[in-house]
């Protein structure tokens, strides 16, 4: 399992190298062949089982790259102006601690502590253009490797969490970074671990954070018959943030989609696609069959590498499944190891169901 | 013919779940063609080979309607709403879904007799008469077209869908009157026309597939002759509109005078489209592959988007005569 290994390494879209050679080290004893494309996607193809007659090809991606900054400018006092690259919610960004550039330099976003705030000012964020990361550099000269152009993000170790569930087991709950896709990139090499009916092309593709370009190039070089994306998406299951006047508790169940725990979140429609029906009705027939819990990602919000990938070339039937975590895309995501390990049974049994599938159905 | 439009008005297919209305364009066109498959994205390619020396020409039309999909069901057996498309939340208030598996929800919005405006589907919900979530009959992700009857008024039609099926009438009556063509064409019924903020979806795949010289979109469009509508010139009643541009598309004007002259030779009403807004397939066919002359004819339109659609028929009829005319000849653009 390389889930804490892909979480630590970094690799802000536009700068994946970190992680595909952590995946192309780790796929080296399955003996698949493997390329790299002009773009950074990392192509692993993984032949049909013997003796299958004319194999789908099936295409299966999960995306390398992670939200982060770039360095914009050095001021002269030695600041890190930056610029975001993917989308946040800039209110979390005061304050984290964030590694910069090739040498991991450690730097902290800075912020004006509570005991000087200005009446006004504890209810306002300012923009990201006012914020600025602190390397401890004292003037323009002094920031030794970091330059503009450099990539930052969160500096997070992956770690579990201290849950005890009523037997008294440690609950499998670990925070880490960038889960938002390193766990769909950790599935995807569980899942060329083995043989199945159809040919696997599984595609760690670069750049889906800031509009799943990596995915377009790669969609069209592979011409596949069928496409999975496996993803990392937003658990809706936190409390209201606003209180319920009626809620005496105030301590409500989490009322949104999907929830932690729940099993692999099946995609129907997003802002980028619409899922085929024949394989979502494949995916949920295949985990009723093999008592896997499963549930939906709230329809119509987001979008992924699916919205790329099927419409490359002549058109692919594609569908999405993603592991549910929350706090995605801010510096500590949280994830549950069982929702993890169901996706790659999931994806290893619908891999094997989809000899149903032909191209008239 | 308004047998086949009645048919396929009231037919179910919210972009993404076009099967009905496929398999009745199927039926309609397997003896008038030599060759009906579906391509990956559930696009139905009709193609009628021409006599030799034409071009490859590719005509769309697009089978889906907006709907709406099951996005949250709360524990008192209230759903919410997303789009598939561009749904206005005023039309919906007192509107019915209807569900593949038959299950029919009616549909309002929050504190209905005190509202103030209905101007966001968040504040819209489906009522299934139930009072608890396990007895909702449908599930999160499970999709809605409406339930509205098709409506012979005599000059003009009024229903459900009427954009796209209208289109879906022309070309299946085109392709049965035309007797010979010099083209390859390519009449190409797509999906998923309705959502998504690029060119649409359906239409680039397929153009990918067929890599046409010419591209025609038939789609209906706005009419200027309502209420309180300015500055837009086409009427129903008035003719096909001849499209020069939309907000997705400039039509090749080689092929856009090409349409005007054979209106013109042929005596067909026709008036000229400029339209701000929207778009249709024709922007995905110029752009796909290697780019084609692209353009569209369009049906004048009242109400889109509502669930009662108004279109005259003889715009419809002379929408054939048009294509018909066009697509008999060569077809050289200058």
């Amino acid at each position: 399992m390389y889930l804490e290994q892909l979480s630590n390494a970094v690799g802000v879209s536009g700068d994946e190298g970190e992680i595909r050679k952590l995946l192309i080290e780790a796929a080296k004893p399955l003996a698949a062949e493997w390329r790299v494309d002009t773009m950074g996607n990392l192509f692993i193809t993984r032949r049909a089982r013997p003796h299958t007659e004319r194999p789908l090809r099936v295409m299966v991606t999960a995306h390398m790259d992670e939200v982060g900054f770039m360095i914009s400018k050095i001021t002269d006092s030695g600041r890190l102006k930056f610029r975001p690259i993917g989308s946040f919610d800039r209110r979390i960004l005061l304050g984290k601690p964030v590694s910069v550039g090739k040498e991991r330099v450690p730097g902290v976003i800075g912020l004006k502590p509570s005991h000087l705030l200005q009446r006004g000012e504890y209810d306002r964020v300012g923009s990201v253009d006012s914020m600025y990361i602190d390397i401890g550099a004292t003037g323009k000269n002094g920031t030794g490797s970091v330059a503009a152009g450099d990539f930052a993000t969160f500096a997070t170790t992956y770690g579990p969490l201290g849950g005890i569930d009523q037997g008294g087991n440690r609950e499998g709950r670990v925070k880490g970074k960038a889960f938002d896709n390193r766990a769909g990139c950790a599935i995807l090499l569980e899942l060329l671990n083995e043989d199945y009916p159809v040919e696997l092309v599984a595609v760690f593709t670069v750049q889906e954070e800031i509009g799943l370009r990596g995915a377009r190039v790669a969609g069209y070089a592979a011409n596949p018959d069928v496409a999975f994306v496996l993803e990392c998406t937003a658990a809706d299951d936190l409390p209201p943030i606003e209180p319920d006047e009626d809620d005496e508790t105030d301590d409500k169940a989490p009322q949104g989609i999907p929830r932690l725990g729940q099993g692999p979140a099946l995609t129907v429609m997003d802002r980028s696609f619409i899922a085929d029906r024949r394989l979502v009705d494949l995916l949920i027939e295949t985990a009723e069959i093999n008592d896997i819990p499963y549930q939906f990602k709230r329809p119509g919000i987001g979008g992924t590498d699916a919205g790329a990938v099927h419409l490359a070339r002549e058109g692919v039937p594609a569908a999405v499944v993603s592991v549910p975590a929350r706090y995605i895309h801010a510096p500590a995501s949280v994830l549950d190891l069982a929702d993890f390990w169901r996706t790659i049974r999931l994806m290893r049994a619908t891999l094997t169901n989809l000899t149903h599938w032909s191209h008239s159905s | 013919m308004k047998t086949l439009i009645k048919q396929l008005t009231e037919a179910y297919g919210p972009s993404g779940y076009e099967q009905a209305v496929r398999e009745i364009i199927k039926n309609q066109v397997s003896d008038h063609a030599d060759s009906v498959t579906v391509d990956p994205l559930g696009n139905l390619h009709v193609i009628k080979k021409g006599s030799g020396d034409g071009l490859t020409v590719m005509l769309a039309a697009h089978m889906d309607e907006i709907g709406l999909m099951v996005a949250y069901i709360d524990d008192k057996g209230f759903a919410r709403l997303t789009p598939l498309g561009g749904v206005p939340p005023e039309t919906m208030v007192g509107n019915r879904a209807l569900f593949t598996n038959g299950a029919v929800g009616v549909i309002n919005v929050e504190n209905w007799l005190f509202h103030d405006r209905v101007n966001s589907l968040r504040k819209l919900y489906l009522d299934f008469g139930v009072s608890k979530k396990e007895d909702v009959p449908v599930r999160v992700g499970d999709v809605a077209g409406f339930q509205r009857p098709f409506v012979d008024m005599g000059e003009t039609l009024v229903a459900k869908s009427l954009d796209d099926r209208i289109g879906c009438a022309i070309l299946i009556e085109t392709l049965m009157q035309l007797t010979q063509t010099p083209h390859d064409l390519h009449f190409v019924f797509t999906v998923q026309e309705e959502v998504g903020g690029g060119p649409p979806r359906g239409a680039l795949t397929a153009a990918y597939k067929v890599q046409p010289d010419v591209a025609i979109a038939v789609d209906v469009t706005d009419s200027g002759d309502v209420p309180g509508r300015k500055h837009f010139e086409v009427k129903l009643g008035s003719g096909p509109a001849i499209k020069v541009m939309d907000r997705g598309m400039l039509a090749h004007p080689g092929l856009r005078r090409r349409m005007v002259e054979t209106a013109e030779q042929n005596d067909i009403p026709h008036q000229i489209e400029v339209l701000r807004m929207g778009t249709t397939d024709a922007q995905a066919m110029q752009l796909a592959h290697g780019g084609s002359a692209a353009g569209a004819i369009s049906i004048p339109c009242r109400h889109i988007h509502t669930p009662s659609e108004m279109i005259h028929f003889q715009d419809v009829e002379n929408g054939v005569k048009l294509l018909v005319a066009l697509l008999s000849g060569p077809l050289q653009l200058e």
